[in-house]
Order: structure tokens, then C-alpha cells, then sequence
């Protein structure tokens, strides 16, 4: 069984995210370790990608901040290095097809292994080619992590059959950002997910306050945050007690159901 | 000569070993959809009768084949015949494409159309169909080319279009596709994205190859009347790839008949100031699609320069990747200084002012006809006309207008 599993063995999982580099690879490591201390379950962390089309202007601007402070592969992976030594927490990197298949997949997941990231979230691989990546994720025991959106529809079965990881639900169309809705039939997916997979479902996409967490947790299995955090951070990078206190108060939002099933 | 083995095999989504559909999951039903209306389409005789009917009806075809009589004695060597995708309606093969494209949005009962645009040809064409339908139309334009080409973003809103400058990256037709992609994952019911080169996820290049095919079906045929032979070489110029794929299309299969792919070299291949993406690139995942790409050792997008805001892409339609490697099609650079001395060159010699994309076919016309016998035909593929590189290019050459 793949470490995330374990990861929601108490109950919905707080999944915050941040950008590698963002602004620096020391303040990412102090980021990290200041998350998982307030209660993150499982920490994603963007892998720099030029263009990438998933993202809307808050992450774009995080990897923009983390090329000027010189981020590359291999200093993302220098970072993961450094986050190994003060916590254990489990990692995911969500990153864009063309950087794995340019460090080459089978020494990217090995890479990975060795560092113990346990997934990879690669918004521009859907189920259709993940069939390249996933012969060296597997053998390197790294889950590769399918995205499901409200569109998806008839696929679900198509998306989950290698969910061994967890399901990102991508909970409203369009890019990342913060927002106050959601889409509408979030309920009926989750439901619908539920027939085809055991896997963890986690949702993302726009979530920012402990209201939306908690409701979330209510229905799903992990709560996933982004961009909220990633605002924070470009907003008072030096304020780690702050990020500590806003992802202590999401941590709590998500896990106030823990226990109560 | 080139062999049958040459020919890079395909799939329902592949050419070769490039193409593919690597875009997020909340684009893949549409993708789905998109490539059952198009299968049914290619089969269907209604709307190929439609398709065709337009294209001569409202689009001017056929384009003239051309034969280029003082440049041809001029440069001494094999006989020059130009295809005049520069007298189509709105001034360039993008209409081919998008009159295509739009049937099918039709069909696919959508009211929207987003496109993307760099000369600015490929969003005239598309605000153009977008009126003759009474559809609504955004196009997405990088801010640096709203710059370069003001008039065709007057043209696109006088037809009725909104044009949005898109400010990230460069503000180059890249950072255009961005927000193109990012605008159709955001409201896929009612948008249609009409891609304008032969680019992008499947099955957007094998459409566009299909509806630009147009080109060379017709060249060969017009060939054949006059010389009643097959031409020695194909020359076209390559942004994303779709007037190259719809001037080689017809001959891919003809062994004797060389395919030439002219690429934007900017200062030079070797400058790092270019747009030669099949000389200078590497296989890489973006906008869609496997193929080469202008990269970095990490697999980040490069920058891209080119005089031509139409090739300055760091891309390159999937099967053009195929046919290089296969060694079906060759691809070379031409120079910004090469192709603006073609920009004054075909002007004077012939009386045409062509697009500075299209010039880059002619320039490489230029080096490559006098190596071959006077016996021997070239079909050059002039893919629009000039006149929104007219200022620019006097800029250019120092000229204050
Ligand atoms: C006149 C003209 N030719 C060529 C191109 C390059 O596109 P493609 O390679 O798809 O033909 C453009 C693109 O804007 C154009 O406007």
C-alpha cells in the first residue's frame, strides 16, 4: 500500500500546498516544516513548470518568484533533501508532464523514492497517457495521482483504475484560485466516485476558509489548499507564525470531524 | 528518393512517436466529443459539400498556382510556381482551417469561439466566421503582438470580436495559447476553441491537417494541368506547422517530391535569439501534444524571438516532429534579415507583397532554385499577404512613415 494511504487512516486529511523556491528553497523548507507542524496530513509542493496552464495568477506568480530565486529540478529536489531532515510528513509534488519526462520518468520516480515524495499530481496528464509514467512510478512505489473534474462524467472508472494513492477532485472548472462557490454537483460526484474506488477523495481547487474545509471534510476525505496559502506567503513571506496559525485553524476545520463516525 | 518506410505511421491520437492529448482532465469530454463529431464529419458528404461549398463561396478558392515567371528567370534555376493562399478571403490559409473548425463547433452545438492569435491572421479569420455565423468571438492575443500587429486588432473588433491582451510570459503567441487553453478549461459547455495551426492535442492536428489539405490537393491538380507532372519540391513556411501540413499533405505519399519546412531563425539558429524549433529543439510535453520543443535542460519553455509574429512559436505541430524524424520533411531557418530582403525582393520582382511568414518560403526559394536544373519545379506556398507587415517592416528597414 502506498504511504498516503496512511495519511487518512484518522479521518479527512489537511493537504496544503506550496511552490517549491517560492521565495527561496530556505523559506520553502521553513514552510514546510512550519505546515506539517500545524497539522498538515500530507504537504503538495509545486514543482516550477514556465507555463503552466492549470494555474491561475496566484501560483503563476509563486513559480515566477521561485525562477528569480534560481529554482531548479534539482534544487526542488536539494529542498526535499533538507525538508527530510526536520519532518517526516508525506509529500506529493504537483508538477507538469514536460518536467518528469525531460528529468526522464524512470530516474524522476526514483528520484522521488529516494526522498520519499509519495505521489505525483500532473495536471496536464490525463488517464489517456499516464500509461507512460506509470510503469516507473510503480515500480518506484510513487502513486501517480488522478485529477478528476466535473466534467468527467462517464470516465470516473477510466481515471481511478490506478488510484492507489488518493483522487484529486478538482472542484470547479478553470484554473486555481480562491473561490466562495464550488461546482454544483460536487455531492453527486463524490457519490459517483465512491462506487468506482476505495481510494481517498480529496478536493481542491478554490478552498480558503475553515467553513469551506469543514463542509468539505463533511462529504470528502482530504481537503486540499493552494492558493490561499501561497497568497499568504507572497504576502508576508517572513510571517511564519501567521502561515502556522491559518494552517492550524484549517488543520482543525478539516479534522473537526475526525472521531465522530 | 524517400521511401514508403519514411512515412511516420499514425494512430487514432499519434503521429510517430508525437502528438497525443496532454492536456488536464476537465478538457478530455470535450476532446472526446470533438474527435466523434469530426470522424462523423469526414465521413459525412453534407458537410464536406458544405465545407467545400464555402471555401470556394465565401473563401475564394481555389487559390491561383501561380507562375512566378521573372523570379524563376531571375534566380536561373528550376521553374517557381507560387500558391496564392494570400488571395483567400481575409488574406491567409487560416480561413481553411477555421471555416472547418467552426462547422464543427456547429455541430457540436456551441455559441462561443475562443481563439488564439499571434500575426493576428488566424483571429481575423476567426472573428470573420464568427460573424458569418452570428457567433460570439474572443481572441487571445500576446500584448507584445497587439503591439506588432494594431491593425489586424482593429480588424478583429470592427467584425465584432473581443480582443484580450494577454499579458503573461513574453506576450508572444505562447503566453496566447495559455490563456486560450486556460479560458476553454474554464467554460467548456458553451466554447469551442478554434486552434490555428497544427498544433495542440489530438485531434486538433489531424483536423487541421484534413481542412488546410485543401492547399496542396488543389496545387497538384493545377500542376498537373500546366506541367503534367508532379513538382520536385514542396516549400512552405512553419510557425505551429498548418500551411506547411496542408501544402505537403497531397504529397506525402509521392516519394520523388521533397517537403521543405521553412522555420523562423530570427538572428540566427545559433543565436539564441530564434523560433528554429525542429533545427534547435528537443522532445518535450506542452500546449497538448508530444513534439519538439524550445527548452531548457529542465524542460522549461524557452524564450522565442522572430521579426514574424506569426512563427515565433517554441513549438511545433506534432506530425512536423514525425516527419522530421522519419525523414520524410526536411526543416531549415531563414534569417529575419533573409526574410525581410525576400519581402523586398518578391515585391519587386513579381508584385506581390507577401506576408513576412511567407517570406521566409521565398527566401529559402531563393538559396534552393538555382541548385536545381531548369527542368526541375518548386511549389512555394505563399500562406498570406503583407499588408499588415508593411509598417513594421519599414520600421524595419529604418523607414519613418
Ligand atoms: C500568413 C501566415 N503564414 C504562416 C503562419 C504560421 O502558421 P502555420 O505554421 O500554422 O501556417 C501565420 C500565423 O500566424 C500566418 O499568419
Amino acid at each position: 500500500m502506498n504511504p498516503l494511504r496512511k495519511a487518512f487512516e484518522n479521518g479527512p486529511a489537511f493537504i496544503p500546498f506550496v511552490t517549491a523556491g517560492d521565495p527561496s528553497a530556505e523559506k520553502t523548507v521553513a514552510y514546510v516544516v512550519a505546515l506539517a507542524n500545524a497539522g498538515a496530513d500530507i504537504v503538495e509542493l509545486g514543482v516550477p513548470f514556465s507555463d503552466p496552464i492549470a494555474d491561475g495568477p496566484v501560483i503563476q506568480a509563486a513559480g515566477l518568484r521561485a525562477f528569480a530565486g534560481g529554482i531548479t529540478v534539482e534544487r526542488v529536489f536539494d529542498i526535499v533533501a533538507a525538508i527530510r531532515q526536520q519532518t517526516q510528513v508525506p509529500l506529493v509534488f504537483l508538477t507538469y508532464a514536460n518536467i518528469p519526462f525531460k528529468y526522464g520518468y524512470e530516474r524522476f520516480c526514483a528520484r522521488c523514492a529516494k526522498l520519499r515524495v509519495a505521489g505525483l499530481v500532473i495536471p496536464d496528464l490525463p488517464a489517456e497517457e499516464a500509461g507512460e509514467l506509470l510503469p516507473a512510478a510503480s515500480q518506484n512505489g510513487v502513486a501517480l495521482i488522478p485529477l478528476v473534474s466535473p466534467t468527467s462524467g462517464h470516465r470516473l472508472a477510466k481515471l481511478t483504475v490506478h488510484a492507489d494513492g488518493f483522487v484529486y477532485i478538482v472542484s470547479a472548472l478553470g484554473v486555481t484560485g480562491t473561490r466562495d462557490g464550488f461546482a454544483q454537483n460536487l455531492d453527486d460526484l463524490i457519490a459517483d466516485l465512491r462506487k468506482v474506488t476505495d481510494a481517498p477523495l480529496c478536493v481542491g481547487f478554490g478552498i480558503h476558509t475553515p467553513e469551506q474545509a469543514s463542509a468539505i471534510a463533511g462529504q470528502a476525505d482530504g481537503v486540499i489548499v493552494g492558493s490561499a496559502i501561497v497568497k499568504l506567503i507572497a504576502d508576508a513571506p517572513d510571517d511564519l507564525a501567521g502561515l502556522a496559525e491559518y494552517a492550524g485553524a484549517m488543520a482543525n476545520a478539516t479534522h473537526s470531524g475526525r472521531g465522530q463516525a | 528518393m524517400t521511401e514508403l518506410k519514411d512515412i511516420p505511421e499514425t494512430s487514432e491520437t499519434r503521429f510517430g512517436d508525437f502528438g497525443g492529448q496532454y492536456v488536464p482532465e476537465t478538457l478530455m469530454t470535450e476532446l472526446e466529443k470533438l474527435t466523434a463529431c469530426f470522424n462523423e464529419a469526414e465521413a459525412d458528404p453534407d458537410f464536406q459539400a458544405e465545407f467545400h461549398r464555402l471555401l470556394n463561396e465565401y473563401a475564394n478558392r481555389p487559390s491561383l498556382l501561380y507562375f512566378a515567371k521573372r523570379m524563376t528567370e531571375d534566380l536561373g534555376g528550376a521553374k517557381i510556381y507560387l500558391k496564392r493562399e494570400d488571395l483567400n478571403h481575409t488574406g491567409a490559409h487560416k480561413i481553411n482551417n477555421v471555416l472547418g473548425q467552426v462547422l464543427l463547433a456547429r455541430r457540436l452545438g456551441k455559441t462561443r469561439l475562443i481563439a488564439e492569435t499571434g500575426a493576428g491572421q488566424h483571429g481575423v479569420a476567426t472573428a470573420t466566421v464568427a460573424a458569418l455565423f452570428g457567433m460570439e468571438c474572443e481572441v487571445f492575443m500576446g500584448k507584445e503582438d497587439t503591439e506588432r500587429q494594431k491593425l489586424n486588432v482593429y480588424r478583429m473588433e470592427l467584425l465584432g470580436a473581443k480582443v484580450t491582451a494577454v499579458t503573461s510570459g513574453q506576450g508572444l503567441l505562447k503566453d496566447a495559447v495559455n490563456a486560450a487553453l486556460q479560458d476553454w478549461a474554464a467554460r467548456p459547455e458553451d466554447t469551442y476553441y478554434v486552434i490555428g495551426s497544427a498544433m495542440g492535442p489530438a485531434p486538433y492536428p489531424a483536423m487541421v491537417h484534413a481542412f488546410q489539405s485543401v492547399i496542396s490537393t488543389e496545387a497538384k491538380q493545377q500542376l498537373q494541368t500546366v506541367e503534367g507532372r508532379l513538382p520536385d519540391a514542396v516549400v512552405a513556411c512553419v510557425g505551429g506547422g498548418s500551411n506547411a501540413i496542408g501544402s505537403f499533405a497531397a504529397f506525402i505519399g509521392d516519394p520523388s517530391v521533397r517537403l521543405i519546412g521553412v522555420e523562423a531563425a530570427g538572428q540566427g539558429v545559433d543565436s539564441g535569439k530564434t523560433a528554429a524549433t525542429l533545427e534547435k529543439g528537443s522532445a518535450g510535453i506542452f500546449h497538448g501534444m508530444k513534439s519538439i520543443f524550445l527548452q531548457n535542460g529542465d524542460g522549461q519553455i524557452d524564450k522565442v524571438y522572430s521579426i514574424s509574429a506569426g512563427l515565433d512559436y517554441p513549438g511545433v505541430g506534432p506530425e512536423h516532429a514525425a516527419l522530421q524524424a522519419s525523414g520524410r520533411a526536411d526543416y531549415v531557418g531563414i534569417t529575419d534579415d533573409e526574410a525581410v530582403a525576400a519581402f523586398e525582393y518578391i515585391a519587386k520582382m513579381e508584385g506581390i507583397v507577401a506576408a513576412i511568414e511567407s517570406c521566409h518560403a521565398v527566401a529559402y526559394v531563393q538559396k534552393l532554385a538555382p541548385t536545381m536544373r531548369k527542368d526541375q519545379i518548386i511549389i512555394c506556398t505563399l500562406s498570406g499577404r503583407g499588408d499588415k507587415d508593411v509598417a513594421q517592416i519599414a520600421s524595419y528597414k529604418g523607414v519613418a512613415l
